[in-house]
């Protein structure tokens, strides 16, 4: 066997992909499904020169991150569904400084403690919108362990790019699935550096003016410039401001900086799209179910066609449009009550042409419970 | 005509005019002891970050002090603190806050900072009220005064915050008033020298929302009961509790060293380097 394929679970496969996008500084809590992840950085940070710590609670793991990423660091932070509610007040906090950071949620069953070791995608609207006020995110997502890895590094590209806080939303059948990893060699991937201030000591600096791409130069605190950050509203400079000018164009920046790079951000698989008839859009494990289905049934020529999210937010309004256009059925599958689904009505023509498949009990979903699905739209009856 | 120019100064932003502190507040007098501690020790305003959370005294720091300050959610300064000491451990992280926000909604953090013995340097103004809210109970309220939130007398015992955070860990605790700033700023001088983890509570008047409901009156008044309720530590443990009731512990509650967390993460990974 070669040197570089390994047999891991998603989470493991997400630890790997942290540490060569150059993962610095890991806080994090126990949660089901997600321990796995703290547990392997644990021992594998500091022999990489990095620290990890294992805080009170979840609320101070999403801060120590911040705080870490605030002098120079890569950071990241995992949980599951109840600790991904608690992190969400310092999230915001991540997006109103704009502090570049990963937060893993390996989804379970919920609400409240739910199922603990069941899978489910339900956490999707909570990553768009768990946290006050008006803001835009970036979520990915993966449905095998390669892929994992992968969009792991992808996250931390982006987090970098943009200064945002990125969320990976896993699922408990992801990470705990074992399977094969080809490991990338280093280089094969690209991997962003923080794009650090060249303003030389002694200029005024402004930690929030974006340079003419959009992009904004950090400096690291203990840097050469001083500089305030805050949770409030703040000008160029981060000093608080409550002046309708200043927070008008501090809120468009923020929207804008994600939203209006959703091609950039938009990462997605296609399996048999271009001549689809009846298309499939899914994320996370429930691709995997699908992509199933969609094979077997391909060999027996029936023309159906698997669109795979990987980018679920800035979602990737123009990119769905145009892969449903030609498609008469669009069937969207996920592990919950259709959080994926609303935003492929939204932008179709034919919102009354767009079906669920779902399983909300903590049961993986099956091929059966997208054939039933499928049947309907094919007017066949269950 | 001569200028004269507070001697301090040269530590704040000077396009900062303005406080956010109102008539007779205790923050002036605690400001001054933290910033005269770093003048005294001869540290550039460079060697520190300061990182506050939310209320009336998370403002001491922020936006005023001149060097990398970090203006955090309610009640968290000391989790991100523990990720900016970590990330530099070289540099001396100061946390200032209030008693709401470290003692309530951040009082976790509070205790396991101390218990890991990470080396900050926490500032903890006690007023015994939320003042930028309006003047609600706090868990330092003592019992049975009125306020906006208990109308009918608190019902609720209140926190010791320096006793505690002493049995949680920390390498070096002291509380004293505002009517005691030298020794105040002798012990800010010893807790930012101090390896470990490091609490002072200063207690502090705040005449607009505490005066008022507790009838202690005005700022002066305030600071005379500190005065006349405040027992020094040694003399205290010498006492009954009930002569304790109603008085102000103050003085240094301990002083010791023991292994430290950011050193420990350095040493950690020395170790790890070399056995590879």
């Amino acid at each position: 066997m070669k040197k570089d394929v390994v047999f891991v679970q998603g989470n493991e496969a997400c630890v790997r992909g942290a540490l060569y996008a150059g993962l610095d500084f890991f806080a994090g809590y126990p949660i089901t499904p997600s321990t796995e992840i703290a547990e392997l950085l644990s021992r594998r940070l500091p022999a990489k020169r990095g620290k990890f710590i294992q805080m009170e609670d979840e609320i101070s793991s999403m801060c120590a991150i911040v705080g870490a990423s605030l002098t120079g660091k890569k950071v990241m932070t995992a949980t599951s569904g109840p600790g991904f509610s608690l992190k969400q007040e310092a999230l915001g906090f991540a997006v109103m400084t704009e502090t570049p950071c990963v937060i893993v949620d390996v989804q379970r069953g919920g609400p409240s403690t739910g199922l603990p070791t069941s899978v489910s995608q339900g956490d999707v609207m909570q990553a768009r919108w768990g946290t006050h006020g008006d803001h835009a995110v970036i979520a990915l997502t993966a449905s095998n362990s390669q892929d994992v890895f992968a969009i792991t590094v992808e996250a931390f590209n982006l987090a970098e790019t943009f200064r945002t806080p990125v969320i990976l939303l896993l699922d408990e059948v992801v990470g705990h699935t074992r399977e094969r990893l080809v490991e990338p060699k280093a280089g094969e991937i690209d991997v962003v550096e923080r794009l650090k201030t060249s303003v030389p000591e002694g200029t005024d600096y402004h930690p929030y003016l974006p340079r003419e791409d959009g992009r904004l130069p950090m400096s690291d605190f203990g840097g050469v410039h001083r500089h305030h950050v805050t949770g409030l509203a703040h000008d160029m400079w981060g000093f608080p401001s409550n002046k309708p000018d200043v927070v008008y164009g501090l809120m468009h920046h923020l929207i804008d900086k994600i939203e209006g790079h959703v091609n950039e951000i938009t990462r997605v698989k296609e399996f048999f799209v271009d001549d689809a008839e009846c298309l499939l859009i899914s994320y996370g494990s429930a691709a995997r179910t699908t992509r199933h289905v969609v094979e077997n049934r391909r060999a027996r020529g029936e023309k159906l066609g698997l669109l795979e999210l990987q980018t679920l937010w800035p979602f990737p309004a123009d990119l769905v449009r145009e892969r449903c256009a030609s498609a008469n059925h669009i069937i969207v599958v996920e592990m919950n009550m259709g959080q994926i689904l609303g935003e492929v009505k939204k932008v179709v023509k034919n919102p009354d042409g767009v079906f669920l498949a779902n399983r909300i009990d903590g049961g993986f979903i099956t091929p059966a419970d997208v054939l039933n699905i499928i049947r309907i739209t094919q007017g066949k009856g269950v | 005509m001569t200028v004269s120019i507070h001697p301090l100064k040269k530590y704040t932003r000077s396009h900062i005019t303005r406080t956010t502190t109102c008539p007779g507040c205790g923050i002036g007098i605690v400001s001054q002891a933290i910033l005269r501690a770093i003048d005294e020790l001869e540290f550039n305003m460079d060697d520190f970050v300061f990182v506050s959370g939310i209320g009336c005294s998370a403002w001491i720091p922020s936006p005023l002090y001149n060097t990398d300050t970090l203006h955090t959610t309610h009640g968290r300064p000391i989790a991100f603190a523990t990720g900016v000491k970590l990330g530099l451990p070289n540099k001396n992280v100061m946390v200032i806050s209030g008693d709401g926000d470290l003692a309530a909604i951040g009082g976790n953090h509070l205790i396991h900072a101390a218990r890991r013995n990470i080396n900050l340097t926490v500032i903890l103004l006690n007023n015994g009220i939320y003042g930028m809210t309006g003047g609600q109970t706090a868990p330092t309220t003592p019992r049975g005064l009125t306020t906006i939130t208990s109308p009918y007398g608190t019902m609720e015992h209140n926190f010791d915050i320096t006793p505690m955070v002493v049995t949680a860990g920390a390498s070096y605790a002291a509380r004293w008033t505002t009517y005691h700033p030298r020794q105040m700023t002798r012990s800010i001088k010893k807790a930012i020298q101090k390896k470990g983890f490091a609490l002072i509570e200063a207690m502090s008047q705040c005449p607009v929302q505490y005066g008022r409901v507790s009838k202690l009156g005005k700022a002066v008044d305030m600071l005379k009961d500190f005065k006349v309720n405040s027992v020094k530590i040694n003399k205290a443990r010498n006492m009954e509790p009930e002569a304790l009731l109603g008085k102000i512990v103050i003085g240094e509650f301990v002083d010791i060293e023991k292994a430290e967390l950011s050193e420990e993460c350095m040493n950690l990974r020395r170790k790890m380097m070399e056995a590879m």
